[in-house]
């Protein structure tokens, strides 16, 4: 199939403002006729549900959580970045579009990346016009900080807690319209599938988490905005309930999945500390700017260390090798995730690994303790610093934090145009949702920005193009595919009800979590995913037959919503893999250890790799189709990434 | 095994767990025991043991709220030995940890209790009056697009601070289920504290704090009197002076009321 990314001709600078002008407009007494269903109230899905309810669409909106305040993006600690050039350091529009494009090892889509950092600096004015509060300097004016893989300070923060201000500040745009009837949230409520019409979406059915009902929900565009994949590898930094079902169900309807083997896997997270965790915590990347990354130079002294025979304050300065300083003199400890990650691991395969499991590394902060003092660190980093303590039981203003990588984020996902439209027509996807702005790499503070974005000001043009080509009738869920949906997903219940076996959805979790980590992680080969290919095939055959459930489908059930979970896991990893096996190169946070430099850096192979890896399903059990949209680099060079 | 404490040996504990079928089923405390927890499990962890060994032997695992883990979703709400969020000072379930704990410890887990949040099953309330509240008003009436420069709004520093402290709110709900009243009032006073403080907020100021009051009274929670357990008690340190700004918005607003409503 020949994918259209419908990138808009001309200059790249002028392609945002230009598609603005030449999208359909509904007009204003249309846009109550049209109903829009947005799955997900993250900061990408309650910013679009409440800018298109503002535009006067009738919006419905769809989440799992009790409120639509307890999505994973509130967990964001760092900051959000924008072009503002405040800091009078020389940024810009165009340097913040070079530097995500970087970031991403070139695998991004150029006019996407464009407009992301346009529209940077609009989301900055919109949420302090909500009261988000973000840091200000004495001067009242907004504070900057720095952050890895850039070298100017652009990135907005409310002390350790962005992500909770932003999200707080969509939570209340979307309760001002809730309040106002234009849209009608519905909490508690898991989307299971999605309903096509003629070929393209027409709605949603549902489960409603506490009373089990399944229902029917039709509308004339469908918005997905349901976060990464990460949980795939069961152990990450992603909330509990993080998951993959609305994308994979889609995915299964016919929308094509891009770059899955695109995860991040985030250097400054709290090590693992027994086989009972049950998720990653991450120390914001923002303490980069002021901890310094270390372990011990020799084998011998990281082995006495591990033994407990003697304290890191006693290694003298001489004995310690602050390798990202040493490797990399221009960006030092900022280095991009993917990098930091690959020499932390680097360094604990050495066998100079720290913490009693010797996977970790340290980050320490006794130099800008000493220069600045506790209370101003604390000031910046408090809540972070508190968090570590009371996970770990250790003081990091005495001693270092321990820390070491963990999938934190998935750069790939439903394969979206220009517009954020998928391949099924009238279902979108936004945010982390979407493969669209990171490559194979996302930049610290990216996040935030691109869910912003795209629900606050790329989705309200882009969907009314395609509503104003829509007639405005009333839409139903009379149509037979809703029935059809409907039995398919209580099939689906009945059948993991029914199975009656010896094992707990957590333990298939715990088991394809450990593939995936061990041959699809940090560094791949072909072998290895190989392996991991047959090993996932296994565990699917014995989920579906040994699962263990109890209870019934028509009551609150929380082993149940997780099993469905697991299920769409245990197929999305596949293709994980599949994707990852295809990809003869590296770039990114995707790692094959056949293709690195001389000097153990990812390697990659523009010539025949500058591809979006669409996937395509076909049937279960299937290979599925790789469909390929050719990357076009016009205005950045491509080079081999250095930092050095 | 690498927390701060190497030795700590694995503990067996007895838990009393509030079961509940359903809104309107009886519940009643049900006994448990739990074997082999580390010290450095996080509380959640040690539940996630008991529900897996429940689901093994065919019982139905305790429903409970939890998402993040880390202390800002503020899904998770279990009241612990007759604490919110249990012993540990400015934590949450989520981050209270097994070493607060001791070898052979009983414990007893309730969900919260408030006419406002009623049960949804075992320890899982449902808190969508707090959404309700901040819909009558917790937000600056302004639509996307055409807001000024960021910096066209310069805030003073220590205002910016204090905005924020009160913004950290998690809406967990540990201030209802502390309070004696089952009062909502640190909840509220959190969100209109920070948009009265920030000139964002001034032009609604007396409206958004009337609508929000009304709504909280209309939601049935309890009325304060001033004994602060919910500041005492509160995960995220959301100070009791933000009742006193509350009291003081809602009487100005009232004795210059232009809200008709």
């Amino acid at each position: 199939m020949n994918l259209d990314s419908k990138i808009p001709e001309g200059p790249l600078a002028e392609k945002w403002d230009k598609h603005k002008f030449n999208v359909k407009l509904v007009n204003p007494a249309n846009k109550r006729k049209y109903d829009v269903i947005v799955v997900g109230t993250g900061l990408a899905g309650a910013s679009a549900a409440a800018s298109l309810a503002e535009l006067g669409y009738n919006v419905k909106a769809f989440t799992y959580h009790d409120s639509p305040r307890r999505a994973h993006s509130i967990a964001a600690q760092g900051g959000i970045n924008a072009a503002k050039n405040y800091q009078n350091d020389g940024d810009s529009v165009y340097r913040l579009f070079y530097d995500t494009v970087k970031g991403g090892d070139y695998r991004a889509r150029e006019a996407n990346v464009y407009r992301l950092a346009q529209v940077s600096v609009n989301i900055i004015d919109q949420c302090v016009a909500q009261g988000v509060p973000f840091a200000r300097e004495y001067g009242g004016l907004l504070a900057n900080r720095s952050f890895g893989g850039a070298q100017v300070s652009r990135t907005f923060y409310a002390r350790g807690q962005t992500g909770q201000q932003l999200l707080l500040g969509a939570y209340s745009a979307l309760s001002r319209q809730i309040a106002y009837g234009k849209v009608k949230m519905y909490t508690r409520s898991e989307m299971l599938d999605l309903v096509m019409v003629d070929g393209k979406a027409a709605g949603i059915i549902t489960r409603n988490l506490i009373t089990g009902e399944i229902e029917k929900h039709a509308a004339h565009a469908v918005v997905l905005a349901t976060g990464g994949y990460g949980n795939v590898f069961y152990l990450s930094t992603n909330a509990k309930y993080c998951n993959a079902t609305a994308a994979w169900r889609a995915h299964k309807k016919g929308a094509f999945f891009a770059n899955p083997c695109f995860t991040q896997i985030h250097p400054t997270c709290i090590p693992v500390s027994g086989d009972y965790q049950s998720k990653l915590t991450l120390m914001s990347e923002s303490l980069r700017n002021d901890g310094r990354v270390w372990v011990p130079k020799t084998v011998e002294m990281a082995q006495r260390l591990r033994a407990g025979q003697i304290r890191v304050q006693d290694i003298p300065e001489e004995e310690r090798d602050y390798f990202l300083e040493r490797k990399y003199p221009a960006f030092g400890n900022l280095v991009p995730r993917d990098v930091a990650s690959r020499n932390a691991k680097q360094m604990c395969d050495e066998g100079r690994g720290v913490g009693s499991s010797g996977l970790a590394v340290y980050l320490d902060f006794a130099e800008i303790i000493k220069r600045t003092g506790a209370d101003s660190v604390a000031q910046k980093y408090g809540n972070l610093f508190d968090m570590y303590a009371k996970i770990t039981g250790e003081n990091p203003y005495e001693q270092p934090m321990r820390i070491y990588p963990a999938v934190h984020y998935t750069m790939g996902g439903l394969w979206v145009d220009y517009n954020l439209q998928t391949t099924i027509p009238g279902l979108y996807a936004t945010g982390e949702c979407n493969f669209s702005d990171h490559g194979a790499n996302r930049l610290g503070a990216s996040a935030l920005m691109q869910g912003l974005a795209d629900g606050y000001f790329v989705i309200p043009y882009t969907i009314g193009d395609a509503l104003a080509q829509t007639p405005p009738k009333p839409v139903t869920t009379e149509h037979p595919a809703f029935a059809e949906a409907e039995v398919a997903v209580r099939e689906r219940i009945a059948k993991l009800l029914s199975i009656n076996g010896t094992r707990t959805p957590d333990d298939f979790h715990k088991a394809l979590g450990h593939v995936m980590w061990e041959y699809c992680g940090m560094a791949r080969n072909a072998e290895g995913l190989k392996h991991a290919k047959a090993e996932i095939q296994k565990l699917r055959r014995e989920f579906w037959s040994d699962l263990k459930l109890v209870g019934t489908e028509t009551e609150m059930n929380q082993a149940l919503e997780k099993a469905g979970r697991v299920a769409d896991f245990l197929e999305l990893g596949e293709l994980m893999v599949d994707d990852a096996l295809d990809r003869n190169e590296s770039c990114g946070g995707h790692f094959r250890e056949e293709y690195a430099t001389e000097e153990g850096e990812a390697k990659r192979d523009d010539e025949n790799y500058a591809y979006v890896a669409a996937w395509q399903y076909v049937g279960d059990n299937q290979p599925e189709v790789l469909n390929k949209e050719e990357l076009k680099f016009e205005n950045v060079k491509l080079t081999q990434r250095s930092y050095k | 095994m690498a927390g701060s404490n190497p030795n700590a040996k694995p503990m067996n504990l007895t838990l009393k767990v509030w079961r509940q079928k359903n809104r309107n089923a009886e519940g009643g405390i049900v006994d448990y025991q739990v074997k082999d927890i580390s010290p450095d499990m996080s509380f959640l962890e040690m539940l996630d043991v008991l529900n897996e060994d429940l689901l093994r032997k065919g019982e139905d695992p305790v429903a409970f709220d939890h998402d993040c883990r880390e202390g800002i979703c503020g899904s998770c709400d279990l009241y612990i030995n007759g604490r919110a969020h249990g012993p540990e000072k400015g934590t949450t379930t989520c981050q209270l940890h097994m070493r607060k704990f001791s070898d052979g410890d009983t414990i007893t887990i309730e969900p919260w209790r408030a006419n406002s949040f009623p049960v949804n099953k075992d320890l899982s309330v449902d808190r969508s009056a707090f959404d309700r509240i901040i819909q009558a008003g917790g937000y600056v009436s302004i639509n996307t697009g055409g807001t000024p420069d960021g910096n066209e709004i310069p805030i003073p520093k220590d205002i910016a601070d204090r905005a924020f402290e009160a913004a950290t709110c998690i809406g967990c709900g540990a201030c209802v289920a502390s309070c004696k009243n089952a009062s909502a009032m640190l909840f509220v006073s959190a969100k209109v504290s920070q948009l009265a403080l920030l000139p964002q907020g001034q032009v609604e100021r007396k409206t958004r704090v009337e609508n929000m009051v009304a709504q909280m009274d209309k939601e049935g929670f309890g009325a304060c009197t001033n004994i602060g357990s919910c500041a005492a008690e509160c995960p995220v340190g959301i100070s009791l002076e933000n009742i006193a700004i509350l009291n003081r918005e809602f009487l100005a607003a009232k004795a210059t009321s232009n809200n008709l409503a």
